[in-house]
């Protein structure tokens, strides 16, 4: 049943927020540090077994297509209700250095990225000797 | 009389209601993408335009701070688009994506995270300094809020800044977002953001959940599970940082 899928995206989200809250508390924070990410790795490693692959029913992995099928709606929600009204209150300083910020971290993309590649092809040469 | 029925039919029902008005809102963009512009921007990116409008709407129309979300009618957007589905529908699409893609690109990921944060904070600090500001709290909190609308006012409550200094981080942050859905689609390809690895850098460099999540939905959805790993540690770690090593430096500079 599709359900089962969408209980499986479920249970990996719990443990990676149980796991991101813990890493929190123990850096002396509130909140979650990497909840969410901890979740997609449980993901990945339980949706890349041979076990997933050959013993689970297509129904429960349509179960997590549909889940991620609802990314794009949930992300246009989330920009549908976000608060523009405070970003365009807050003056130049907000827009300013809010504006600064993002197009510094755009044009820094392909300096590290270039990077990333450069590492690849190392790492490409060395499994080939 | 008819009017009463239909608005509590309206936000009695507010996520399936929620679903039609999202639904169309995706429909309206593709349809002005696909077919007004011959596809040169993606229906996505337009949507998620047409949503910053509709927020600002509501905004505007019913005080509050979610947007379309704070009239009644709409207020299934709110759980619809809030964080606890965001969360579970960003780790589904994990599904696919490839585990030694992230490996390859894990440490330069970490770095670009950690570059993030401290390139948004000095550049907050700094520009909020030549604006005028002059107390280290409120420098911090403001270059906290270029970190993330989140980072800001944890930053601020910690070293007890002026509410309008919260104020002017939460907004800091959520313009930082804006300009990152708007910008992104844009200038992907020339900044080459078509990799799982430049997603990830992507991910560390902006950092802002609504930004990198709305950015790589309207650029290319494919990479959005490798910026949402790394961003995911952005918000945290920005916690970590500012209000601890980030007051210290600003303090021992302008204090």
């Amino acid at each position: 049943m599709e359900i089962y899928g969408m209980a499986v995206v479920s249970v990996c989200y719990l443990v990676g927020m149980y796991a991101g809250t813990i890493l929190a508390r123990f850096l002396g924070l509130t909140g979650d540090v990497g909840g969410v990410g901890f979740g997609m790795l449980l993901l990945i490693l339980v949706t890349t077994s041979r076990y997933w692959e050959e013993k689970i029913p297509a129904k429960t992995k349509r179960g997590v297509e549909l889940v991620s099928a609802l990314y794009i709606p949930i992300v246009v929600a989330m920009v549908a209700r976000s608060d523009v009204v405070a970003a365009l209150k807050g003056g130049w300083i907000a827009l300013v250095t809010g504006a600064a910020a993002t197009f510094l971290g755009l044009l820094m993309v392909p300096v590290l990225a270039g990077k990333a590649k450069i590492q690849e092809g190392r790492s490409a040469a060395h499994t080939r000797a | 009389m008819k009017e009463v029925i239909l608005d509590k039919l309206l936000s009695g029902n507010g996520l399936v209601w929620g679903f039609a008005v999202v639904a169309l809102t995706l429909w309206v963009g593709y349809l002005i993408g696909d077919v007004l512009l011959a596809k040169r921007i993606r229906g996505t990116a337009i949507s998620l335009v047409l949503g910053l409008v509709l927020a600002y709407v509501g905004g505007v129309l019913a005080k509050g701070s979610q947007g379309l979300a704070n009239i009644p009618a709409f207020s299934g957007l709110g759980l619809m688009g809030g964080a606890m589905l965001r969360d579970y529908a960003i780790v589904s699409t994990a599904y696919g994506a490839k585990f030694e893609e992230l490996k390859k690109a894990g440490l330069i990921g970490l770095l670009s995270l950690l570059l993030g944060i401290v390139g948004s904070f000095v550049v907050g600090v700094v520009l909020a300094y030549a604006m005028g500001v002059r107390n280290p709290e409120d420098l911090t909190t403001i270059g906290a809020g270029t970190c993330t609308f989140i980072v800001g006012p944890v930053t601020g409550a910690a070293v007890k800044a002026s509410s309008a200094a919260v104020t002017l981080s939460i907004a800091a942050g959520i313009v930082k977002a804006i300009v990152a859905i708007l910008v992104t689609p844009l200038v992907a390809k020339r900044i080459g953001l078509t990799t799982p690895a430049a997603a990830m850098v992507f991910g560390g460099f902006i950092g802002s959940n609504t930004g990198v999540m709305g950015g790589l939905a309207a650029t290319d959805p494919a990479l959005v599970p490798y910026g949402a790993i790394t961003a995911t540690f952005y918000t945290g770690t920005g916690c970590l940082l500012c209000p601890s090593i980030g007051y210290m430096i600003v303090k021992a500079i302008f204090g």
